[in-house]
């Protein structure tokens, strides 16, 4: 049976892009990864898997509590099953992901795409920024959200090595390179990628980018701002917060998700406890999202580089 | 089978007295699933306790996970746990957790208590099965109350489009769950038809009569088809003030007046009054 290839990840500078190849050239070697897809393959770049490996590519149906616990099941057997979906449809399936995945720990991988307003037109109910907290408060559970497609290649690397459930953020919209391709990604580290002891800006995903923007406008005012790739979210780099909470005394923190329970959370339960210091926070202040363009969202509702700017200034140096 | 009709209620003595001493537990709908699954794991599946360690063997999930005990139980058969174990069913600590948990016993197939996941993990299983290339098979029991959670269907929308013959589902049909009868909560018959038109092989039967259940797993078709064996149960089975009783779904607490009548219907009030 032949299936039309639909492909919507047109562009190759998306992190879901990005996934899809990755995934495709690791199987090639690994012939335990099985991906399971809810009819999303075109948008999650899992088109590239499905074209090379048709039989271990199994179709779910817009059924996704069968594809996370039947994940279950396939890992029990010694496979690693990919499942791919948007991340707000990862939610529907979250107390399968709970029983069936996290409580005993088992070698699955939940890719969710489209996380964030980074998702754009298609308006609020898809645009999912709650996933992060959600999944963060599942035991066992890794959380990660790449910031560029190199970084992202070398998270499928890091992902699929690590034996255990894994949810991972990939990306809807284009995404500048960021990073050289021997990037190296560890699952609980995060990186300074940018030099500074006026402040940190700690960020994941597509706001790191947003990030070095700012850090790089605040240079021309005098501001010296580190910025910080926090690509994992759970478990939290403590060790690399406590030295930059000491070192800076001031963090931003920058995620593409609401306020409460992600990257801004995670953090400041580090600060809190071991280095309390002033948190100013770029992220969806509790809201759902709509139709627009990233880029017009972004403005919108506050997470651009130039709100980055504009709060670091804010603060008294 | 004379061995197997004397196992049959020795089966269901252990199971409540197990649940008497947790003090709570589901003892209607363990008593009705009880001799089905003591023919498949006496009879039919052939499993020894080494045999979990590999995946080319033949599967079970127990997917109405709140009837743990009737597993537990038969596990101390099998010498998969130990009577000291059984009768600490619920305690803290204790391997035999109120629902079937692989984090403490690795035989006993998924983590349940949230009905429906069972038989869609059973179904990952079948994929995986199929896709080695074993001929072994993936028995999983579901409860009817179980019939109205939208993962089953989906689940059986997925195992009928795969072609997954290696799956065989069987419903403990005791008409009973937790608040009332199935049909006033929320009906879902013809049941028959609507498997059957799922693409499912279905058979009916009786789930106490042990012929019934052994020709049930012979009549088991390879024939790209999932198989659905609807096993007609009485809830409490065997213990007379407990037959046909929603509110012996549970949870509930036995208490010794009533163990010691349900041991003595069962005929193991002797052999057992002293783990009372």
């Amino acid at each position: 049976m032949k299936k039309k290839i639909i492909d919507i990840a047109k562009s190759h500078s998306t992190l879901r892009n990005q996934f899809g190849l990755s995934i495709t050239r690791l199987a090639k070697k690994n012939k335990k990864i099985v991906v399971l897809d809810a009819d999303v393959a075109g948008g999650t770049g899992l088109h590239h898997f499905r074209q090379s490996f048709p039989d271990r590519f199994f179709q779910c149906g817009i059924a996704e509590q069968n594809m996370i616990s039947m994940a279950g099941g396939l890992a029990s057997l010694g496979f690693i099953p990919i499942v791919t979906t948007f991340s707000v449809f990862m939610l529907r399936g979250l107390e399968q992901a709970r029983l069936s995945i996290a409580y005993n720990n088992v070698n699955v991988k939940l890719i969710a795409s489209h996380p964030g307003l980074d998702v754009g037109p298609d308006g609020g109910s898809a645009q999912c920024l709650e996933d992060l907290a959600i999944f963060r408060s599942l035991p066992n559970l890794k959380v990660i959200s790449p910031a560029d497609p190199n970084e992202m290649n070398s998270a499928v690397n890091e992902i699929i090595k690590y034996k255990g459930p894994v949810y991972m953020r990939t990306g809807r919209s284009e995404i500048q390179t960021i990073f050289h391709k021997n990037y190296k990604f560890k699952i609980g580290k995060g990186k300074i990628i940018k030099g500074g002891n006026d402040l940190s800006i700690i960020a994941c995903g597509v706001m790191v980018e947003r990030a070095l923007l700012a850090s790089k406008y605040l240079e021309k005012e005098g501001i010296k701002a580190r910025v910080v790739n926090m690509s994992t979210i759970k478990p939290i780099d403590k060790d690399l917060i406590i030295k930059c909470a000491r070192e800076t005394k001031k963090f931003i923190i920058a995620e593409d998700h609401n306020k409460f329970g992600g990257l801004g959370s995670a953090v400041s339960e580090v600060t809190s406890e071991f280095s309390p210091i002033p948190i100013k926070y770029v992220c969806v202040k509790d809201k759902f999202g709509m139709s627009g363009e990233p880029k017009e969202l972004a403005k919108k509702f506050n997470i651009d580089y130039k709100t980055i700017f504009k709060i670091a200034k804010k603060f008294k140096f | 089978m004379k061995n197997l009709i004397f196992k049959s209620n020795y089966l269901k003595s252990l199971i409540l007295l197990s649940i008497y001493k947790a003090k709570s537990g589901h003892p209607g709908g363990c008593l009705s699933c009880s001799d089905f699954l003591l023919f498949l794991f006496e009879r039919e599946m052939n499993l020894k306790i080494n045999d979990f360690k590999k995946w080319d063997r033949n599967h079970f999930i127990l997917s109405k996970g709140h009837c743990a005990p009737t597993l537990y139980a038969i596990g101390y058969f099998k010498k998969f746990l130990s009577l000291k174990s059984l009768l600490n069913l619920r305690k803290i600590n204790s391997v035999t957790q109120g629902h079937t948990d692989l984090r403490t016993l690795n035989w006993v197939g998924a983590n349940t208590g949230s009905l429906g996941q069972g038989l869609s993990v059973a179904t990952g299983i079948a994929l995986g099965l199929k896709i080695k290339k074993s001929n072994k098979k993936v028995f999983v029991m579901v409860g009817d109350g179980e019939m109205q959670e939208g993962q089953v269907w989906e689940s059986l929308m997925f195992s009928s489009h795969h072609k997954l013959d290696n799956l065989i589902i069987i419903l403990d049909y005791n008409k009973i769950q937790s608040d009332d009868f199935n049909k006033n909560i929320m009906n879902f018959e013809p049941l028959k038809k609507k498997l059957s038109s799922f693409g499912m092989n279905v058979q009916e039967i009786d789930g106490h009569k042990i012929n019934q259940i052994k020709n049930s797993l012979l009549r088991i078709k390879k024939n790209n088809k999932p198989n659905f064996i609807i096993s007609n149960t009485i809830k409490g089975k065997g213990v007379s003030f407990m037959e046909n009783k929603p509110q012996w779904h549970g949870s509930v607490k036995i208490t010794v007046e009533q163990i010691k009548k349900a041991l003595s219907e069962l005929n193991n009030y002797d052999s057992l009054k002293k783990y009372l």
